[in-house]
Parts: C-alpha cells; structure tokens; sequence
C-alpha cells in the first residue's frame, strides 16, 4: 500500500482508484480486479506484469477507456472516466490515449505515414511537422513512409503503430504486449525507443507484458496475481524479473 | 466430410441467409406468378361455372358468314327451335336467351357510357335466378321499361324511375329504368361488363334485328337425364347448323378463351421473374466467393489433413444445396402467399371474385426446378477457386493477394462483343426472335459485369472523390477500393435492373416525344371530332349541316369532314381486297392540317375517278402514279380508279376518293372532323360551343389533339411505372447483394474497426465509413446502369425507326432520379451493416484472429 500510494495529482498520467472489475453475474461471477489502486507517473515507463488470467490486460484496458469499471475510478490526466458515455470515452481515447497492439492493427488500406497521422485525422488536427519528423526519425522509418502495410515486415509494422501512438503527444501510451509477434531483434528494436521516447520526451507508457526481457526496459514493474497487485519493482534488470516471477506464488498481497 | 460441411454451414446461418433471400425473392416471384395466373384463373371458373349454373344444355347458332364470324352481326336460332326442343323428351324447361354487345346507354351527362373495353351486353329480361338477383325495382315488363346492372347504373349516375336512352342496333329509343340488378356474389358487374335488360321481343328487334330469333337457347334436363344425354337427343334434333353444349362444355369454352391470355399475362411475369434471379445468380456468386475467401485457412486446413479437391467443390456444393433446397421452399411459401394477395388484389380491382387461392404443380416444381440449380450453379465458379486454395495455406496469412484482372476484363471485352452482337442482329432483322435480342442483352449484361472490376477502381474512385471530404469518407473510399471483384460483382447486379428501368424509360420516352413531335409538327388541327363505336355495327356518324355549323363558331379557322367507306380493291388480276377508303370535304385542307406529304403525283385536287394512296399501299399494290385499280364502294357501286397522287402520313392511310363519290359509301354521314382554330384563342371554350352543336349526338365527342396526345403518353407512361415496379424486385435483391457485401466485409475487418474505434473514430464517423462504400457501390451500378440501359434503349429506338419512332429523347430528368435513388438506396443498405458494425466490442474486436 505505501509503495503505490497516491503521488502528488499534477505528476500522474493515469491512476486507479480502488477499482474492481467483475464479470457475469451471480455464481458465475468472475472477479478480475480486486481493488487496484495505481498511479503511474508521467514520464515513466511501467510495465505490467502476471501470469495469464492475472487481470493484467483488464488492469489495461479499464485505465485505457476501452472497459469500464464495476466499482473504482479512473482518471486519465485530469479526466474522470468513470460515468463517461461511449462519446467522452472515444474523445479521450483519440486525445489523451494512444495504442500499440500486439497484432501492429494497421490499416491495410493506407500508407505507414497515413497510418501514423490517422488518429489526428480522425480528429481533425493538424500534425505538428517538427514533432511528426522527430517520431518518424526515432522509429527509423523515414524511407518507408510512402509503403503500404503489406510490403513493410512485422517489425516495422509495429514501428509505424508506434510512431501512431506517439504522434498525438498522448498523456499516456498503453501498449499490449508489442513484442509478442516479433523476433527478438525487431523486438529489442521496439523496446529500445519505447524507452527512448521516455527518456527524451517524457512520455508516459505502459505496457503489458509476460516477458522478463521487455519487462527490464521499463522504469517500474508491477505484478499482477488474482487481480491484485502483489509486488513491484524499480529499475529492474531480467534476473530481478525473473527471479520476482518465480516468487509471486509465495508474495502476499501488498494490497 | 459431409458432417464438416453441415456443421460449418450452420455455424455462417446468418452470412448465408441474405445469399438465400435473393433465391427466395427470385423463386417468390416465379412461383407467385404461377399461383396468381392460377387463381385467377380459377376465378373465372368459378365465375362461368356460376353463370352457368342455371344452364344444362346451350344451343347456340353456328356463325356460318363472314360478318357473323367477325361479330358484326350475331348469328342467331330461330324460335321454331325453342319450340322443337320444348318438345323433345328429357327436356325439363327452356329458356331462350338474347344477349348480344351493343347496348350503349346515354348517361345523365348527355355522353354514352364507355367501358375500358368489356361488352355491353342488350339482353332480354328472363327473371332472376341463381346468377343475377335484382337490387331495386323489379324486372321490365312493358316494352318501354329496361333493368340494368348496379355497375352501369353507378357509371351512367341512373336511378330507378329516370328516363334514359339507349342506342343499340336502332338509334336511341327512350326507356323506363324500372330495376337494378347484381349477380351472385353481391357482384356489381360480371368483369366489368354492362348490361342492359329489355322485354324479350324488344331485346330481339333491337339487338338481333328481328323478332321470333334468339342468339341462344338454355335447356334444363328432365330428372334422370344426364347433360350428355339431352346434348345429343337436342344435337339429333337440330342439326349442324348449331353447337350444342353441355353446362361442362361451356365452362371449358369459355375458360379456354381466357386461358391464352393468362397465359401471355403469365408468361410476362416469368420474364420479370427470370431477370429477378439474374440479378439474384450474381449475389449468391458474391456470398460464396467472400465466404470462401474468409474461410481460406479452414479450407486448406482441410486440404492439409487429408481433403481432396473434389471433396471441397463437394463441400461447397452440398452447402449450395442445402441454401437451395431451403431457399426454394421459403420462396414457394412466400410465392403461394404474394399470388394470393395479388389475385385478391386483383379481384377488388375488376369485380371479379376471386374462388380460393389455387396453388398449380407448375408452382411447385418450378420453385425447385429454378432455384435448386441457380444456387448450385452460383456456387460452382467460387466451389472451384475453392478447391484450388493450396494446404500450405493453412500456414499463412490469410491474405490473399491480388490477382491480376488483365484476364478478366478480355474476357469481358469478348462477351460484351458478341452479346452486342447477337442484340444488333436481333434488332436489324425485322422478324428476328426475341430470343436473339433477350439473349443479346443477356449476354451483353454478363459481358459488362465482367468489365467491371477493371472499371471499379477508375469510376468507383472518381464517385468516392466526391464523398470524401472528411477522414472516415476517405477510409470509405479506400474500402471500397480493396476488392474490386467484390465491388464490382456487387455493383453488377444492381446496373441490371436499373439497366432495363434505363432503356425502358429511354424508349418510352421516345415513343412521347415523337407523339408530341408529331402533334406539334404534323397535325394542325387542334380539335377532333368522333364517335364512341365499340367495334361492331356501323359506326356514329352525324348531320353534315353541322359542319358548317362549327365552322360559324368564333375562332375557328377550318373545319373538313372527314367520310369512310370500305370498299373492295382490286388490281390487275389479283384477287379483291378489303380496303378504308375516305373522302374529305377539303382535300387541301386535309392534306395540310394532317401534313400528308407528297411522294409522287398530285395531292391537291382529285377529279372524278382518280384517287390518292398512301406508299406504303403503292408498295403493297405494286401501284404508280397513272395505274388504274377498281374500287368497289360500300354500296357496291364499281369504278376504274387512275391513282393521281401517293402521299405519306403518320397518322392517315388508304383511298382517298373525290367527295363526289360520297354518296356510294355504305354512310352518307360524316365520321370525324378536323377543326383548326385561330391563334391565340382559348380550345377549351371553343370546345364546349362545338360540343354543343352534337348535344343530339351522345356517341360524337369533341377532344382537343393535346388531350389525346396526353392521354396516349400518360398511358405509355402508366405502363413504363408498371415496368419499374416490376423490375423494383431485381433492385431489391441488388440492394440485398449490398447489405451482404458490406456486412461480409464488416466480418472481415472486425479487428479493424475495433482498433479504428480504440484510437478514436467515433461511431457516427464509423457510419459514415460505411455509407460512403455502399453509397461508392450503388452510385457506380447505377451509372453502369445508366449507360448499359441508354445504350439499349437507343439501340432499340434506332431499331423503330422505321415503325415511325423518329425522334430520340434520352429522359435526363428521369435517370438524375435513378442516380439519385441509388445514392440513397446505398446509405439505405449501410444502415444494418453501419448497426452491426457500431455494436462491435472493441475489446473483442482488436482480440480477433
């Protein structure tokens, strides 16, 4: 409880307060989130973690507006989701929110630069062009830019759903397990200027993961268990992951 | 295998019902049709068999003379039959019957009253029976009182105790309208016909033209005679020169003589219903290519664990079957059921009661017979792509690339060629089959179809530029541009019907504006005057003083009388022939106001024995100007005739005699007359006065040329909406095929749509994605439409040139409509997809494989 305590209000990016998620009703009542609560920081790189069914996904997505809450609030910047209709969600998804997916989920139909401006199309905003370039020349695609999605590989294709992400200037980005349908190069690639991009811009990610190698680039660990959070690490390394992952049956609840 | 194909289809229900709907609309619309010939057809059954019912033996006289067999005069059985019938054993009781056309009834506006062409029957008043019940007053029994039918009496605006006029063989007579009566079934006529109901020496004078004669004779047998018993006891006693029928007989009679023309009814609705399942061959075609394109991996997994070939077209087709043989059994049901809603539809329309839904094995069979085989046969090309899904593609991505249409679009070329083709030849020889043109457009339509995916991109682009101003417009767009085959197919099978809707609204068009050409250019006269004449007997002639009469009346210009006569021609050694010979009051008045033209001779004046043909008769007869013809007149005077002028004319043809020949025709009287009237006056007043002067004459009405011009347009254009609604079923299976088109898409791109929404498309911008694809593919089916159908609708005018249709008028307000229908048709079909699309969850969505 003290170690994920509330920080001063202005430095979050997104928290949770006290949330619980279940699903069905009754005796097949499924309890995904057992009163989380989380801050994440701005300009921090958090990772999540947990074995399957661990609620980590649920965790993400509710603080992503994609799901809603069964008790709790969350707050994304200074926005309280909770109570928020289909509209406000959408709004906030496409203003304070960004994505990265597993399967990359680029449009087949547009070119990686489309594909990157396309939330601020959506939106109807003008790309700031000194910010686009700078995310251009971070994700390395400057030469691709004009190709569709279907003559880019996978790592690129999931270095264009970065770049979509970070376009916008998002309070947050949420990413779902990015590496999981990459090799480990295009991955480490992914990784690396995820981790830049907090480095050097401070934007705040977080991300979902099963794996310790992508765990150790995040600034913060957090693990999942039953729907609550049971541990947490700072600067964590593989063998800290590792070795956290190994324990987490024998870890009481910190929460 | 057979279990993996049944339990696959079950689990695509949804995806396949929209592919089985156009089967059920198709076979609908085919066993519909059938069910609805049927029951009417049953209808009149029941309609003869109850106005036989009173009826065992009818004795009618043969007719055995050409006016007679042409119905101009009835032929009819002498009383001294009734009389020898009376007489023989077997023979309960006799009625003899008068019941002829050609009882014409002045109503209480001075006019006759006219019927959409059924009889008006003069018959002589035997009682009430079974069949017709009075409804007021009682039946004539004074020679001087009549009893008509309640439709007639409504149509004239009678009541019981008037005083009215009917004209029959004789000129008007004055009578008492003592009764009204109906028929059973609380019926006010029997198919619209009139009747009026004299005593029976009245009804013989004035119908038959004498008395002691009827024109037929009713028998009723004796207890324990059978009908064919007394048919050949009476047959043995009057001879050949009359039918004998049993009630059996007559019910058969007259059932066969409406049978043919339901059956051409019939046959028309097949036609639509065949075009409905063209259009509905291209939806199916489209369900199963994307259904198989989305199931690539379970296919070649299939082919990876052990499937061959033949067991996956197998597959396919055993899934086509099962659509079929579903869709086909929903279609008869829906068939049975839109049949008689029709044929009761049909029977408030006409008065005619309609007996209980019939439904014919034709229906039946038919229903499976086409749709079956439709199915099976939309389904074979995409089974086939099926069966060449390689296993290894289990492996891959499902992607499939794009394969060139370099292929395709020759192959379009070459079929749209010869399908063109067949329609030129069709359309270039005068006694060509239809099939030839039906056939041409058929294969002319398949050709463009497969031209389309090469024009889906460049037209389908073009229109989606207009739409997208706005992001989700963009996207839209570029949707639409993703699988031309699928687009194209799609947009296809809505350019068929708005194709047919094209060219009939182009011919139609035509045929107006050469009518208005023709009235605005050729005839001059602005007022017409004839007479109400229903085909046999002589027709309504009046005073020739009136014409000088008219020509008194303020503002009229001209006035010729027109005379007609039909005389005998002969030529050379050739055998005689009937022919309309006419005389005019003034000849260069005629030949002006109805613009004959010359084509060689004189047309201005005629002196005794010569005489003006039109060409097409000069090259009938083999005649020139200078050769000789004898006409022998209506009176059977004979003169050796010099033909002085050849004219021609849209609107006259035959002999055209000098006036002094009236007085041999069969009519001294005038016929018709033109009438020019000065520049700016007002033909609708000028009308009335004229109309004035005929107030003795309620068969002779005056019409102004616009109104008759308006009347024969309205007409086509009644038919031309007819047309539309008729071919409004092949453009709902089109918009069908869109639904599922898009809803098909939507299946495929669900992980996109949800990701769309997770980064922030809001769902009304979601809608509008999916409005501008299917608006991109109804606006380009509608243009394929309009162009295919202008194509074919001036192909075929040009082809009628020759039958006088001369000018070519392309209905641009009409096809804007078209177009304009089908861009809201297309926001129409994205509403369900849009829906369905909206109600994606987006978590769900992003997990899909």
């Amino acid at each position: 409880m003290i170690l994920t305590q509330a920080p001063p209000r202005l430095a979050a990016a997104a928290r949770a307060v006290d949330i619980w998620k279940t699903y069905g009703k009754e005796e097949a009542e499924v309890i995904a989130l057992r009163g989380v609560s989380i801050s994440l920081q701005r300009g921090e790189f958090t990772a999540i973690m947990g074995p399957s069914g661990s609620g980590k996904s649920t965790l993400m997505h509710c603080l992503a507006g994609l799901d809603a809450v069964t008790r709790g609030d969350v707050y994304v910047g200074m926005t309280r989701l909770t109570g928020l209709k289909d509209r406000g969600l959408t709004q906030l998804r496409r203003d304070k929110v960004g994505f990265i997916f597993q399967q990359f989920n680029l449009l087949p139909t547009l070119t990686a630069k489309e594909n990157i401006l396309l939330p601020l199309s959506i939106a109807g905003r003008k790309p700031d062009q000194e910010w686009f370039d700078r995310v251009v020349d971070t994700v390395g695609l400057r030469d691709r830019l004009g190709h569709r999605p279907s003559q880019l590989s996978g790592g690129q294709q999931q270095r264009v759903a970065c770049a979509r992400a970070l376009v916008s200037r998002p309070e947050v980005v949420f990413a779902d397990e990015p590496t999981g349908n990459l090799d480990s190069r295009s991955g480490a690639e992914v990784l690396g200027f995820l981790r830049n991009s907090v480095r050097d811009t401070g934007q705040t990610i977080v991300m979902v993961t099963h794996d310790p190698n992508a765990a150790r680039y995040a600034d913060r660990v957090i693990f999942l268990v039953d729907g609550q959070i049971i541990h947490e690490l700072r600067d964590p390394t593989a063998d800290t992951v590792l070795d956290t992952m190994k324990r987490l049956d024998t870890i009481p609840a910190v929460a | 295998m057979f279990r993996a194909t049944l339990k696959s289809l079950l689990s695509r229900k949804l995806r396949l019902t929209l592919a089985g709907l156009a089967v059920v609309l198709g076979v609908m619309f085919v066993s519909g049709s059938f069910v609805l010939t049927e029951t009417l057809k049953g209808s009149f059954d029941s309609l003869f068999t109850s106005a036989y019912s009173s009826i065992d033996v009818a004795v009618e006289a043969k007719a055995d003379t050409p006016a007679e067999e042409t119905g101009q005069i009835a032929a009819t059985v002498p009383a001294s039959v009734v009389t020898s019938i009376r007489a023989l054993p077997g023979v309960a009781a006799v009625v003899p019957t008068v019941e002829v056309d050609g009882a014409r009834l002045i109503g209480s506006d001075g006019k006759v009253v006219t019927t959409m062409g059924a009889p008006r029957f003069g018959s002589n008043w035997s009682g009430e029976d079974s069949f017709i019940q009075l409804r007021e007053g009682r039946g004539p029994q004074a020679d001087n009182e009549i009893a008509i039918n309640a439709g007639l009496a409504k149509a004239a605006d009678v009541h019981v105790g008037d005083q009215v006029q009917v004209i029959t063989r004789q000129p008007k007579q004055a009578f008492t309208l003592v009764g009204i009566f109906g028929y059973a079934g609380g019926k006010d006529t029997m198919s619209s016909a009139h009747q009026v109901a004299f005593t029976t020496p009245v009804a013989q004078e004035l119908m038959l033209g004498e008395r002691n004669v009827f024109s037929s004779i009713s028998v009723n047998a004796a207890e324990g005679v059978s009908d064919e018993e007394l048919r050949d006891t009476i047959k043995a006693a009057v001879g050949a020169e009359y039918d004998v029928r049993t009630r059996e007989e007559l019910e058969q009679h007259s059932e066969d003589q409406y049978a043919s023309g339901l059956d051409f009814f019939n046959k028309i609705l097949l036609g639509f219903a065949a075009v409905a399942l063209f259009v509905g061959t291209f939806l199916i075609i489209n369900t199963f290519s994307i259904i198989i394109a989305q199931r690539t991996r379970e296919l070649a997994l299939l082919r990876a664990i052990g499937a061959n070939r033949r067991q996956i077209i197998g597959s396919v087709l055993v899934e086509a079957t099962a659509v079929g043989v579903v869709a086909s059994s929903l279609g008869l049901a829906s068939g049975i059921g839109v049949g008689a809603l029709l044929g009761w539809v049909f029977g408030l329309l006409t008065d005619l009661s309609t007996a209980g839904t019939r439904v014919p094995i034709a229906a039946v069979v038919s229903a499976f017979a086409v749709g079956i085989p439709i199915t099976l046969f939309a389904a074979l090309l995409p089974a086939l792509r099926a069966a060449r899904i390689p296993p290894v593609a289990a492996m891959q991505e499902a992607a499939t690339a794009d394969r060139p249409l370099t292929k395709l679009t020759w192959s379009g070329a070459l079929v749209t060629a010869i399908g063109v083709t067949l329609l030129g030849l069709g359309l270039r020889g005068s006694d060509a089959p239809l099939a030839l043109i039906g056939g041409g457009v058929l294969v002319s339509f398949v050709g463009v179809a497969l031209l389309t995916p090469s024009l889906a991109r460049p037209i389908g682009g073009g229109v989606g530029r207009l739409l997208s101003w706005s992001v989700p417009g963009r996207l839209g767009r570029l949707n639409s541009r993703r699988n031309p085959r699928r687009t194209a197919i799609t947009a296809a099978a809505l350019m068929v019907g708005v194709a047919l809707i094209t060219g009939m609204s182009v011919i139609v068009s035509s045929v107006n504006s050469t009518l208005h050409e023709i009235a605005k250019k050729d005839i001059k006269a602005d007022l017409l005057v004839s007479g109400d004449w229903n085909g046999s007997g002589p027709r309504p002639t009046f005073d020739a003083s009136i014409l000088e009469r008219t020509a008194q009346v303020d503002g009229v210009t001209r006035v010729i009388g027109e005379y007609d006569d039909f005389a005998e021609v002969t030529v050379g050694r050739s055998e005689p022939q009937g022919d309309y010979t006419m005389a005019f009051t003034d000849l260069p008045g005629a030949v002006d106001l109805w613009s004959m033209k010359t084509v060689s001779g004189d047309l201005s004046a005629l002196s005794d024995n010569q005489a003006l043909i039109d060409d097409d008769r000069a090259e009938h007869f083999g005649l020139k100007v200078g050769d000789t013809a004898t006409v022998a007149l209506g009176t059977g005077s004979s003169h050796t005739m010099t033909i002085s002028g050849i004219y021609r004319c849209d609107l006259m043809e035959g002999w055209v005699v000098p006036a002094s020949l009236i007085n041999e025709f069969a009519q001294t009287d005038p016929m018709y007359s033109s009438i020019e009237l000065a520049q700016g006056v007002s033909s609708s007043k000028v009308k009335a006065e004229i109309n004035a002067l005929f107030a003795d004459y309620p068969e002779i009405s005056v019409s102004s040329v616009a109104d008759l011009v308006d009347e024969a347009t309205s007409s086509l254009d009644q038919v031309l909406l007819m047309i539309q609604i008729l071919l409004g079923l092949a453009i709902l299976i089109a918009i069908l095929g869109i639904i599922n088109t898009l809803a098909l898409s939507i299946i495929e791109r669900t992980r996109e749509l949800g990701m769309l929404r997770a980064i922030g498309l809001r769902r009304a911008q979601l809608m509008r994605m999916i409005a501008v694809e299917s608006v991109i593919i109804s606006v380009f089916g509608a243009i394929l439409g309009l162009t295919v159908g202008s194509g074919l609708g001036v192909a075929i005018v040009k082809a009628l040139e020759s039958e006088g249709i001369t000018t070519m008028s392309l209905p641009w307000g009409d096809m804007a409509t078209y177009l304009i229908v089908a861009a809201i048709v297309g926001v129409i079909a994205a509403a369900i997809p849009a829906i369905r699309a909206m109600r994606i969850n987006v978590l769900a969505a992003i997990a899909t494989e």
